[in-house]
Formats: C-alpha cells, structure tokens, sequence
C-alpha cells in the first residue's frame, strides 16, 4: 500500500533532529561559512545523538538501524538548519557505509570503531575530481596492483576534510573498472590542500594529490561499491537540497509577510505570493522524489535512475527557490545579513558534487 | 504506518486492466475521434455502458483508497482524454449529489445510472460567458414560484463538460448553480439537478477546442426551465452576508470543498496524459537506438537524455503530488493545500512535457500521423480546467501564507 506517513520512529527523529537544527545549527550557520570552521561542540552533540552510528552495524558499536528513508529524513532537517554543518555531521557516513558495505571485517572493525568513538570522528570519500568532465565511474585516478598491495595516484576535490578524521575511501581506475580503497589520511604520497569554494564553505573540503600512495590488498572494496556511493550520494544530496530549499522558502514567505510596501505586506502581491505557492509545491515534489529513491534503496533493489533523477530535480528546485527567495527578499537578499544570499551559493554546488553525504 | 511507494495488489490489478482497455479500445479510435469532433464515439461509450463499467479488476477492494481512482483516471487518459471525459458517467454531477444529496436525492438522480438500458451522462453546469473562475459571479437565477413549490432557472451556461449528453439523454441530469438571492452574494449560490429533456433547458451546441475534442463541451441556455423545490441540493435558506461574523458563505464554501476531492483525479487525469508522451519518447528513441545514460555525469549528458530525464522527474514528482492529495482523503486528513499543489504541478508538467514531447521527435512529433501532436493540445486542458493554474497557486498561496481571501485576491 501507498503510505506517506514516516513511521513513529521516525517521527520522532525528525522532530528531535529539527530542535537540534533549530537550536544549534541556524545560529552557527553564517558564522561557520563566514569563518570556514564548525565549533566542535555541535558535531559532538550531533555524534551523542547518533544521527549516523545508529545506522552502523551493532558488531561495530552501531545502532544497526539501517534505513536510507531515515537517512533522507534526518539529511533535510539537518540541511534545513545549515547545509555545511549538515553534511560536516554526516560526514562519517562518507567512508562508514562504503566500508559497512563492501570492506572485510578486519577493516570494518578499524575504520567503524574510529567512526562509533566517543567523540565525534568524521569521514571522508574523494571521489570527484577538478576537471571539466569528470565522470564517477570512470575516474582518472589510477590503482595498479604492486605485490599485494595497491598505488593509487590522481588528484581528487571536494573532498571533506574536517579535523579529526583517520581515513578517506578514494575511488580510482583499477585495470579498466571504477573502484573504491580505504586510505589512511597521513599515508605517504597523500597531500591534501584546503580548498575555498563559492558555497558550503563551513565544510573544511580538500583538494587531494595522491602520487604512489601504497594500500594494502585488504584496502580494495569490493565490486559495485563505487554504483552504491554514487548512489547513496544522489539519494542524500537530493535531501539536502530539499532542506536548503525548505529553509529559503520559509524565511523567504515569513520576510514577505513582514515586509511592508505600497503599505501592505509584499506578501500579498501575487508576484510575491505565487511565487512562494510555486516553490512549496517544487519542494514537496522533489521531496517526493527524494523519499522514493531512498524507498527503492531500502528494498535493496538498484536505484540509480531513482537516485539520478531525484538528485537532478532537486538540485534544480534548490536553485530556483534560493534565487527566489533571494528576489523576495529584494536588495537584502543580496546582502550577507540575510540567509538567502547564502542558500544560492550552497544551493548552485550540488550540480557538481557527486556525493557529500550518503544514506 | 510507514513509508512506502508499493502499490496494493488491487492497484496494480486496476492499473493493468485499465491498462488494456485504453490500449485495446481507446488508442484504436483516438485520431478518430479528435478528426470528427462532435460525433458521438459510439464503439466507446457502448463498451463502456455494456462491458467497461461492470469490470470488477480488483474484486472490489481498493486497498489504497482514493489512489486507485487516480490510477484509474492515469490509465485511461493515457488511453484518450477526451474519450475518458466522454464516457458514460454521473461524472461531476454524480459527485455533487453524492456529497451534497438526501438519500432520496440520490436514488432518485442517480437510479438510472444502475437501471437504465442505454447509456446515460451526469455534469455540472457552473460556468458562465462572464463567470469563469469567479464563480461566485455567476449570474443565472433561480426564482421559487410559491404555487407550485418549483424553482424557474434562467441562464447562460457554458464550457459543460458531457453537457450534451447529460442534456438530452433520458435518464441523465445536469447540476446547474443558480443564485436564489443575488444581494446575498456568494451566500446565495445554490445547485440544482436539472434532468435531461427538462423544457426550458436548451442545448445551443458544443465548443470547438483545441484538443479533448472527443469530449462534449457544451453552452446550455435555461429559459424559464422549471425544476421540482426537491431538486434543489443542500439546504435552501440563504445565509446572508454578515460582515462581523463571515460565516455568510458556508454552502459556497461547501460546494468549493468538492473540488479538493476532484482535483487530484484531474491531476491523474494529466499525468496519464503526460505520460502518454512520455512513453513514446522513449520508446521511439530506443527504437532509434538511443540510450538514456543515467550514469553519466551531468555535464556529459546529450540535451536529448537532459530532456527526458527532467521530463521523467517532473511527471514522477507531478504524480506522487497527486496520489498524496489522494492519500490524504483516505486519512481523513484535511488536501485542500495538497490538492491544489498536485493539480497545479501536474497542469503545468505536462503541459511543458508534451510540448518538449513534440520538439525532440521532430517532424513526425508536429504530424498527426502520430498521436503526439494530439496529446500537446489535449495537455493544454490540465492548465485550465478544475481551477486553473493560477486559481491553484492562489489557494496555495493563501494556505501557505495563512492569509484570509480578504488579504490575497
């Protein structure tokens, strides 16, 4: 049967998730991308709460609540409140699942034990690269067997790096094919530069040169893990850009309702009006779309196209409410005082990324 | 209580079947039927009376309620729009006198729709030449004559949709909204079932359109048209306007409420439309060996494969708007916001897609050798009828906003 309700369970997430954000990630938000950094207090709180470990496999220290709804629920509360702390606490998910997924358990047991600490560890996955063109499953960056081990070399960006982290799953061209390796972030041969980009800029992301960087055979994921994190990364970045979107058409309607002109709110223009009707319905769509891939995944069934389209969409309904709410706000909008300016700039990267999150 | 976006066996059932009744009896006449527009699709409306209506797909179990109507109305539009709108229904008409009806009413108006041996139409007559969306502007009259306890309607209808078979087919009837009290505004708005072949009601003919041209769009003149006082729906005495409590619309507001179960079948009725494109698209261009690449990066996708995967998303995103709005009725959960956002996506979705639709098959998608060409202007409707776009966007606007009609007009 057709449902549309989230369970109780996850009701509750939700609301507790939207308190958090509320609480702790709106007030931080414009800072963090003024300042480029995230106070650790927040990702800690994120990490008690267990808004990724609970969905790691118990034998490691997680929850084993395994679900790519809940997962798509919690991206959009989190985005709502700030798309760079959002996807800085859900960072773990970028190597954790990838290595829940398709590592040996000897990895498993190394890499989730770091990620299910006591404090909050991030995670990391260098998949896409700086060149017009880049393609996830057909990466530039190399692996070739030596002995038993493997060398990676390439350049790889848009790869969160945040303080903390021991590994980064880096995906690159093995005799033909696209696949994943686990990589300890001080390996020899690895040099990670900070990048600066137009958006997200609270979320620390690196440019990585990797030249011989040598892993043992132990550290290749296995087959159909690369599909999985483009996957995974579509699904959860749609969420993302539905929470983005959400928080700029709200504040984008409460602003119209306040903002007086001709001696009425603007709110009750219909150039105002209909536009703010136009984005709520583009939300709720791409949402839509958004809780289907992720339906899909937790079938266990392949959800690529689901992913692909559902990403596409919402990538296109992030940018078009943000600069909508950038155009209700007038010239404020314009101005780093009000939150639209920064919507547009976070909205416009998820065109380009691959995957900064996963579910 | 989960998400879930797995149809019910009696969905899918349905969907099949209706399935293979647009593919096996409407397709075949559709170019028909857009080529002879005022003809009635005879091999259609007697399949529909005698075989179609009386199918029982899922056993009578509608496990996903209101949905499976959608999926009805998907399946079928997919088939024909215009003939979907022609068959032989109590259509809005029924719905009217469903929700606003006596038990009597009921058995009385839509008996025939059980008992009669030929096919019989319902409608709903509210537009006029000078009220369309402003319904409450409608200027036809209803006058009580005392003496003989009948009301005598005097009017102009006009763009009503099965008009001329719910006109002039024996058994049938037309819901007429008539004013009792025009000082009372909206306060005065009443509807009237108005059986076929009444003396007074007068069909002047049908519109030419753009496209659902096998669909009866009809102007009816009411002329001195008297009707039984019992044929009134709803209750008769006019609340009137008062300014300190606004509560002087309540009937009009009623009336309004039916469209929040309409509007996601018309919903449904687009994305069938839609997706009626849609599907040769991509059929033809697997046929041309053109393969939708939904693993390629962004930057690399062919403006062909960027057009139908946008256009694969806004008819997904249209259609799980609609069977929200759908589901919502099941729970007994106020749609009239959700309703209007899938209506107002689903018209303009695919009004854009079969228009895309067109442009990317080229020559053959502007030729009527195919049906392409068709479906863009059968699409157009979507946009317009059952509120048009912008009516939506209005209700959306007012409920998201929390504003009154006083502040958004």
């Amino acid at each position: 049967m057709i449902d549309f309700s989230p369970n109780e369970e996850q009701q509750l997430i939700v609301e507790t998730v939207r308190q958090f954000a509320t609480n702790e990630l709106r007030p931080v938000g414009r800072e963090c991308d003024e300042s480029g950094e995230i106070p650790r207090a927040v990702l800690d709180h994120a990490h008690e709460l267990g808004l990724v470990a609970n969905a790691f496999p118990e034998a490691h220290g997680g929850g084993g609540e395994r679900s790519a709804i809940t997962g798509v629920l919690i991206a959009e509360e989190l985005a709502w409140g700030d798309a760079s702390v959002a996807l800085a606490i859900l960072s773990p998910a970028l190597s954790g699942f990838p290595v829940a997924d398709f590592a040996g358990a000897d990895l498993q047991a190394e890499v989730l034990a770091k990620l299910t600490g006591a404090s909050f560890a991030p995670g990391s996955l260098a998949l896409v690269e700086p060149r017009f063109g880049h393609d996830a499953f057909a990466p530039k960056t190399t692996a070739s067997a030596d002995g038993g081990d493997y060398v990676i070399s390439g350049e790889k960006c848009f790869v969160p790096w945040l303080d903390g982290g021991d590994h980064v799953v880096v995906t690159a061209n093995l005799d033909g094919a696209a696949r994943a390796f686990v990589v300890e972030r001080g390996a020899a041969g690895l040099k990670a530069e900070r990048e600066r980009n137009m958006g997200l800029q609270g979320l620390a992301t690196a440019e990585l040169k990797l030249d011989g960087v040598r892993v043992p055979g132990a550290a290749l994921l296995a087959e159909g893990a690369v599909r999985d994190i483009v996957t995974r990364g579509r699904v959860a970045q749609a969420a993302v850009c539905v929470g983005i979107a959400r928080c700029a058409f709200e504040v984008s309607r409460d602003y119209a309702k306040e903002r007086h002109a001709f001696g009425v709110p603007i709110a009750s223009k219909q150039a105002i009006a209909f536009k703010l009707a136009d984005m709520s319905i583009e939300i709720d769509g791409a949402r839509m779309l958004a809780w289907e891939a992720a339906w899909t995944l937790d079938r266990g069934a392949d959800a690529l196209r689901e992913a692909t389209l559902a990403h596409q969409q919402a990538c296109r309904v992030a940018l078009q409410v943000a600069d909508g709410a950038v155009q209700v706000y007038g010239g404020h909008g314009y101005i780093r005082d009000y939150l639209p300016e920064m919507h547009l700039r976070n909205a416009r990267g998820f065109s380009a990324f691959e995957a900064l999150a996963l579910v | 209580m989960t998400i879930s976006f797995e149809l019910a066996d009696s969905s899918v059932k349905a969907r099949d079947h209706y399935r293979k009744v647009a593919t096996d009896q409407m397709r075949p006449i559709s170019r028909k039927y857009d080529d002879q527009e005022h003809e009635l699709p005879r091999e259609w409306v007697d399949y529909w009376w005698n075989e179609g209506r009386s199918a029982n797909p899922s056993s009578g179990r509608m496990d996903d309620g209101m949905i499976q109507v959608c999926i009805q109305a998907e399946e079928l539009c997919w088939g024909d729009a215009g003939l979907y709108l022609r068959m032989p229904t109590p259509a809005l008409g029924g719905s009217a006198v469903s929700a606003a009806g006596t038990p009597e009413q009921r058995e009385k108006f839509m008996g025939a729709f059980q008992k009669s041996a030929h096919p019989v139409w319902g409608a709903m007559a509210i537009t006029e030449p000078g009220a369309g969306s402003d319904s409450a502007a409608i200027q036809t009259t209803a006058d009580l004559d005392e003496e003989t306890g009948e009301y005598v309607l005097n009017g102009t209808k006009i763009f009503c949709t099965a008009g001329e078979g719910a006109s002039t087919v024996e058994g049938g009837f037309v819901v007429v909204w008539a004013t009792v009290d025009k000082s009372a505004g909206r306060g005065g708005i009443k509807s009237f079932v108005v059986p076929a072949k009444t003396p007074g009601m007068k069909l002047v003919g049908c519109e030419k359109k753009l496209g659902i041209r096998a669909s009866d769009t009809a102007t009816l003149v009411l002329e001195n048209c008297r009707v039984p006082a019992d044929n009134l729906l709803g209750r008769a005495e006019v609340k009137k306007r008062d300014a300190s409590k606004s509560t002087g619309d309540k009937g009009f507001k009623g009336a309004m409420a039916t469209f929040d179960a309409s509007r996601p079948v018309v919903a449904a009725m687009a994305v069938g439309v839609g997706r009626a494109a849609l599907d040769f698209v991509k059929e033809e261009l697997a046929r041309q060996g053109v393969e939708i690449r939904y693993d390629a990066p962004a930057s690399g996708l062919t403006a062909i494969e960027r057009d139908v995967m946008e256009m694969e998303a806004e008819l997904q995103a249209a259609r799980l708007l609609t069977w929200r709005a759908a589901w919502m009725m099941g729970q007994g959960k106020p749609n009239n916001l959700e309703a209007s956002q899938a209506k107002a996506k689903a018209g303009l979705a695919v009004t854009k897609i079969t228009q895309k639709a067109v442009e990317v098959l080229g020559p053959p998608g502007y030729s009527k050798k195919l049906l392409v060409e068709k479906w863009m202007r059968d699409a157009k409707i979507n946009d317009i009828y059952e509120g048009t776009q912008q009516i939506n966007q209005m209700i959306v606007a007012r409920r998201i906003l929390d504003y009154p009609s006083a502040m958004l007009r």
